[in-house]
């Protein structure tokens, strides 16, 4: 298998404060891959540092065997950050269209893609709306639309379902389990959530800027005796101490 | 073409914000015309002693509706004991005129009406050329306010609401998120700059042209020189602020540290600006003035709104306020790049 992400001795410190310390682990094509642990964990700072925003002290981060940060590699990465980054003063509709511009689409697959993505998400209906009006749910929608809307082969979504309803958290999840199965994306995906947590392919464990462990889901599991990834999680935990 | 989405966008998001807009371009003519009602108040009717004056000479300044009162000697004194707004003697027949010059637009109807009598009665068959030396009490005869002060208002106007509107929009972007993720898409921070100067800018040049015209059909602000001079000054000025405030919102955190700039950057300007003479100042004060973007803009609209000069008097001026605009655009790349390396 391809390696999507190949990460290598990265660290990263705030100031004083260490947030990252020597992280490696790799991440393979048309996987989803999970990146659970609880928030000041390091967990955005790990997914921002794979985007290209925040750069690295030390070490080295490859996506698709590219080094980042690489301005084509962009074009290839859909993001979707844990705060909704949106216009409010303009629609739906038009901040689809502003960020899908930003890529090099051509006008019609353009306004196929807008459909597409929004139809994802089941925001059909409220594009016309402007983003102020919306919901908690309905932004993290559209930005799960934005990070979709110009096909990316990386899927990078910082807690992408907070806030959103059983119903439309299943019906984002089923998408994408078809995005990787139907059009191989790969998906790497933050979340505190452990039912979430349980659907991915890989998940590492991250707490205090360390991976305590990865593995499947079942694997970990079994490596710890437990029944449910939040009791592998605990027990992870205590090993560190 | 990602630079044109954005301008677009930025547009859009102006647009909708109707409160901004109002700001940007009523505020402006809204404290321009204060400022005007202030400095061209009702001047009172003038009053002028006169100290030997002959008969006709106070008959032609009566005619233009100057009060004269005769005195047998005055001096300083007599004008500021009486409240006079002058003082006209000859003596040894030459004239000579005292101003009091508290308003100095009172002293410049004055002079004025002072020089068309002795003009008039020049032109009589038995009149000859009458020399008037004139002299001010307070102040000296360039002090004329809202003729200097004006093209200092504009391009200031310009300036200030350019630049807050400029920086607390990217200001906003940044608090918002959506600068960070506008870094996780391909673009370059070199286009995002080029939008939001080209976005902003139209902004400011619709700015300009609203705040140059008003002044100008309203306030019967008078151009002497080249209107579009004034307009080619202000947008140079425009640049400036733009790429000002830009440059300093990365430094704020909040709207409210956007406005904690207006006293630390915006202020100082106005006192550089040529409201009060820079001239007379300390050397190091000069320098300091020389390093003020305003203080180009208001000597160059002062050329040519007041002296009527035309371009070559303010070449230098606008290339002084290119240069300024040159550096901040290129310290916001280089401040820009501590967000990503591109």
């Amino acid at each position: 298998m391809e390696q999507a992400v190949e990460i290598e001795g990265v660290s990263k410190s705030f100031g004083k404060k260490q947030v990252l310390s020597d992280i490696s682990f790799l991440i393979g094509e048309g996987m989803i891959y999970g990146l659970i642990g609880p928030s000041g964990s390091g967990k955005t700072t790990l997914i921002k540092m794979i985007v290209g925003i925040t750069a690295p002290d030390a070490g080295a981060i490859r996506v698709f065997g590219v080094n980042v940060p690489n301005l084509e590699l962009l074009e290839k990465v859909g993001y979707m950050a844990q705060a909704d980054a949106l216009y409010t003063e303009l629609t739906g509709k038009e901040n689809l269209d502003f960020f899908a511009s930003l890529y090099p689409l051509k006008s019609g697959a353009r306004k196929k893609r807008i459909a597409y993505a929004a139809g994802i998400v089941n925001l059909t209906a409220e594009l016309g709306k402007r983003v102020s009006a919306y919901s908690g749910g309905m932004k993290r929608r559209l930005s799960l639309a934005i990070a979709l809307v110009h096909n990316p082969k990386l899927l990078i979504l910082d807690e992408p379902t907070v806030g959103m309803d059983p119903e439309l958290r299943l019906s984002v999840w089923t998408e994408l389990l078809h995005l990787k199965k139907e059009h191989e994306k790969t998906i790497i995906i933050t979340t505190h959530v452990m039912d979430e947590a349980e659907r991915c392919d890989i998940v590492s464990l991250v707490r205090e800027g360390r991976i305590l462990a990865t593995g499947t889901p079942a694997e970990l599991k079994q490596a710890y005796g437990a029944k449910d990834l939040e009791e592998v999680f605990l027990k992870a935990g205590r090993e560190l101490r | 073409m990602r630079i044109l989405a954005i301008v677009k966008r930025i547009i859009k998001q102006l647009l909708r914000d109707r409160r901004t807009l109002a700001l940007l371009f009523f505020a402006p003519l809204i404290i321009l015309t204060l400022m005007y009602f202030f400095f061209n108040g009702e001047t009172e009717e003038l009053v002028l002693g006169t100290v030997n004056v002959d008969v006709w000479f106070t008959a032609a300044l009566e005619e233009s509706g100057v009060h004269v009162i005769p005195y047998e000697e005055a001096n300083r004194e007599t004008v500021i004991n009486n409240e006079l707004d002058g003082l006209l003697m000859v003596a040894n027949g030459e004239m000579s005129l005292i101003l009091l010059n508290e308003e100095p637009s009172a002293s410049k109807v004055l002079s004025a009406q002072v020089r068309t009598a002795a003009m008039r009665l020049a032109a009589e068959p038995e009149g000859r050329p009458q020399e008037i030396t004139a002299q001010y009490i307070y102040g000296n005869e360039d002090t004329a306010f809202f003729d200097v002060l004006s093209p200092v208002l504009i391009g200031f106007f310009v300036f200030f609401f350019v630049f807050l509107i400029s920086g607390i929009g990217l200001l906003k972007e940044r608090t918002s998120g959506t600068l960070e993720r506008l870094m996780a898409t391909p673009i370059r921070k070199g286009e995002l700059l080029a939008a939001y100067l080209a976005g902003f800018g139209l902004f400011a040049v619709v700015q300009t042209i609203i705040v140059v015209a008003f002044s100008i059909l309203v306030l019967d602000v008078v151009v002497a020189g080249s209107v579009w001079h004034v307009i080619m000054i202000n947008l140079s000025l425009a640049l400036v602020a733009l790429s000002l405030g830009i440059l300093l919102s990365t430094f704020a955190a909040t709207e409210f540290q956007m406005v904690q700039f207006i006293p630390l950057v915006v202020v100082p300007q106005i006192f550089f600006a040529g409201i009060f003479p820079v001239e007379g100042l300390a050397d190091w004060l000069q320098a300091i003035a020389k390093a003020m973007p305003i203080y180009y803009a208001a000597e160059a609209l002062k050329a040519v709104m007041y002296k009527g000069l035309g371009f070559d008097a303010i070449k230098g001026e606008l290339a002084a306020l290119l240069a300024f605009a040159a550096v901040f655009i290129t310290l916001n790349l280089l401040v820009l790049k501590s967000h990503r390396s591109l």
